[in-house]
């Protein structure tokens, strides 16, 4: 385990991010049958490590630009519970006032400008983002999260190119969780890998392991620190795993769509509990210290979603609002 | 902000083939194009030109000829050839501060970005339930003859003005290629200014100082009693030269410049027709769930009942663009044919 040396504080902080995505997604599984959250849910249960390593090197103003998998992402950057939960209640206090859904998670307060469902579309708009950061001179950075499947398409390509050619402040984070949909990695895309592809046009790509919390904040930081400085992008492809189906709350292992052994490799390697084991380990903090972490996140998530449940619907008479 | 001081002109009733009150400068339709861009790029640092070859000596067709060395090649950058990442790029810079003006020297690149400027551009302010605009202003430029062919000729406002979320507006005259694009570039909507090749060269009067038209106003050219004539872009001065020729026959004609294909200025249309009692509508795109349709069907609710005769369409016809002289001839509508057809409705 390569646990980080950090001060304890700041060791606290990035459990305590880990601890709500996981407790808040466990939430989605719990409630998800009852039906009131209409909305596809695309959990990211198992690669939280990913989202809290990056986002937790980010200031509060770098862009974040999402996916259909985007809950992780958005809680990790500091955006608010109850925006998020009433949100996929699609309630009028929700982050896009119902009109988004569980893939469109949006809080520009929070640098989050927007998530996309259509694969492979974060990644120039994040390159826009890094764009618009240098033209305006204004210290920002941008991050474009995207999954192993938006490296096939050309909008991935596109924007390797041109955040290459101006030497944007933008990190390409790829999370390979080796499946597009029910897809295997292996079937989809040729054995040198994702980070070949940014070598390809120059821009320092490594690959890494997304589980270990402590490996994603050292690396996320390199990048970070030599985009902000002027050094240009890079990409990191992040290795791990998702435990759920590609939407939905339930697992997709019963009907055949991945096999059951590698999902147990992989629980093995569970994000949290290897962060969680190794912050014990370090002798700097007391199971106590945690559980109390947990009890407040807990309540942080009932608060969420009592306040989405007793929240507003949209007026329908407002339906054409904000079309343009 | 640096727009608001600029008064909007909706241009409605002006007709604006003849010369402006109090306005005796004339300029080209491609200068009054680089006379907006320049301006934009003058009065607002948040503004900036982006396309394929916009900074090289030709210029796109002199539209942005020389603005580069103005402005410098930060504010005016040539891009590779990725249209739809560009215009994934152009957007993300729209949404976090700037004011993009992506430039396509042919409407026929604009399908390579279409899953940008339909999943993500027009859908990015309602699915944010309003809370990130994109200021984004795509130009693009419709050409035609000399054997441009099926893809060098297209005219796809249908196509955009079929998804909400966009602007579509497609400038007949210098006056209104100037106004509609400041008016783009100042707006909070996603717009496309959909320019005809063919129009370039036309000149008209162009004030000098910046100016806005927003989209949604058309405005008659030519005021008539007996048929309404609607058209966009180049059919336009068709409309204008036919129903010259139809007066001499004592036919009146109006003529109703759409400048606007998304939103439609529904109201110009119906109130024309109301008086009128009949209808023809010319696009430069095709027949096929076209504009033309679109404004017929407008007619068909709002003034079904005024109607004295059957709606005609004149369009290209519903193929691709052929190269060959002869069948090009065939396949574009001409003057002759708007005033047969008129004609036939009387």
């Amino acid at each position: 385990m390569n646990f980080p040396n950090l001060p304890q504080s700041e060791l606290l902080r990035l459990y305590e991010s880990l601890t709500r995505i996981r407790l808040f997604e466990e939430r989605i599984v719990e409630r998800y049958h009852e039906q009131e959250m209409k909305t596809p849910v695309h959990l990211c249960l198992g690669q939280e490590a990913v989202a809290v390593g990056v986002c937790s090197r980010l200031a509060r103003e770098d862009y974040i630009f999402s996916t259909h998998r985007s809950h992780g992402h958005c809680i990790a950057k500091g955006m608010p519970l109850r925006l998020i939960a009433a949100e996929l209640y699609g309630r009028e206090s929700g982050c896009a006032g119902g009109r988004g859904g569980s893939m469109h998670l949006v809080a520009p307060d929070w640098g989050i400008p927007g998530s996309t469902a259509i694969v492979g579309g974060s990644i120039p708009l994040a390159a826009g983002a890094a764009l618009s950061a240098k033209m305006q001179n204004n210290g920002r950075i941008a991050v474009a999260f995207f999954g192993d499947g938006a490296s096939e398409e050309g909008s991935f390509h596109e924007s390797l190119n041109f955040a290459a050619l101006h030497a944007l402040p933008l990190i390409f984070v790829c999370e390979n969780n080796f499946y597009a949909t029910n897809s295997p990695f292996k079937a989809r895309q040729p054995e040198c890998g994702i980070a070949a592809k940014g070598a390809g046009y120059g821009i320092p790509s490594v690959t890494a392991d997304g589980n270990n919390l402590g490996t994603v904040y050292q690396v996320a930081g390199e990048a970070i620190e030599r985009a902000r400085s002027g050094g240009g992008p890079s990409l990191l492809e992040f290795e791990t795993y998702r435990w759920k189906g590609h939407v939905g709350p339930a697992c997709d292992f019963e009907a055949g769509c991945r096999p059951k052994d590698e999902l147990e490799r992989w629980l093995e390697r569970c994000p949290h509990r290897l962060y969680r084991d190794g912050l014990l380990g370090s002798g700097q903090v007391s199971c106590a210290d945690l559980d109390a972490i947990e009890r407040n996140l807990r309540h942080e998530i009932d608060d969420a979603f009592d306040f989405a449940r007793a929240s507003a619907w949209p007026d329908p008479a407002t339906l054409l609002e904000h079309v343009c | 902000m640096p727009w608001t001081e600029i008064q909007a002109d909706s241009g409605r009733g002006r007709a604006n083939f003849e010369p402006l009150q109090g306005c005796v400068r004339e300029l080209s339709y491609r200068d009054a194009i680089r006379e907006a861009l320049d301006q934009a790029l003058t009065r607002d640092p948040r503004v900036f030109l982006i396309g394929e070859g916009i900074d090289d000596p030709g210029g796109v067709f002199g539209s942005t000829k020389g603005l580069a060395e103005l402005h410098g090649r930060e504010r005016v950058m040539d891009m590779p050839l990725a249209e739809n990442g560009l215009t994934g790029v152009a957007a993300g810079a729209a949404m976090t501060g700037m004011r993009p003006v992506l430039i396509h020297m042919r409407t026929d690149f604009l399908p390579m970005s279409m899953d940008q400027i339909v999943n993500h551009v027009a859908k990015w302010s309602y699915m944010t339930g309003g809370s990130v605009k994109v200021p984004l202003t795509i130009r693009a430029i419709t050409g035609r003859g000399w054997g441009s062919a099926a893809q060098h000729s297209q005219s796809l406002q249908a196509l955009f003005a079929h998804v909400p979320g966009l602007h579509v507006v497609m400038p007949a005259t210098p006056h209104d290629a100037k106004g509609l694009l400041l008016g783009a570039i100042a707006g909070s909507t996603p717009t496309l200014v959909l320019e005809h090749r063919w129009l370039y060269d036309r000149t008209g009067p162009v004030p000098e100082e910046p100016y806005l038209i927003g989209a949604g106003s058309g405005v008659v050219r030519r005021g008539g009693a007996d048929v309404t004539l609607v058209g966009v872009s180049y059919m336009v001065g068709e409309l204008m030269l036919a129903a010259g020729e139809l007066a001499r026959t004592g036919i009146s004609a109006e003529v109703i410049d759409l400048r606007s294909v998304s939103p439609l200025d529904e109201e110009l249309i119906a109130a024309s027709v109301r008086k009128t009692g009949r209808l023809l509508v010319a696009d430069t795109g095709w027949k096929r769930c076209g504009i033309s349709a679109e404004v017929a069907a407008v007619v068909a609710e709002r003034a079904f009942d005024a109607l004295r005769a059957p709606v005609r369409r004149i369009c290209i016809a519903d193929c691709p663009t052929p190269a060959s002289h002869v069948l090009e001839q065939a396949c574009y509508p001409d003057v002759d044919g708007i005033v047969a057809a008129v004609r036939g409705m009387l």
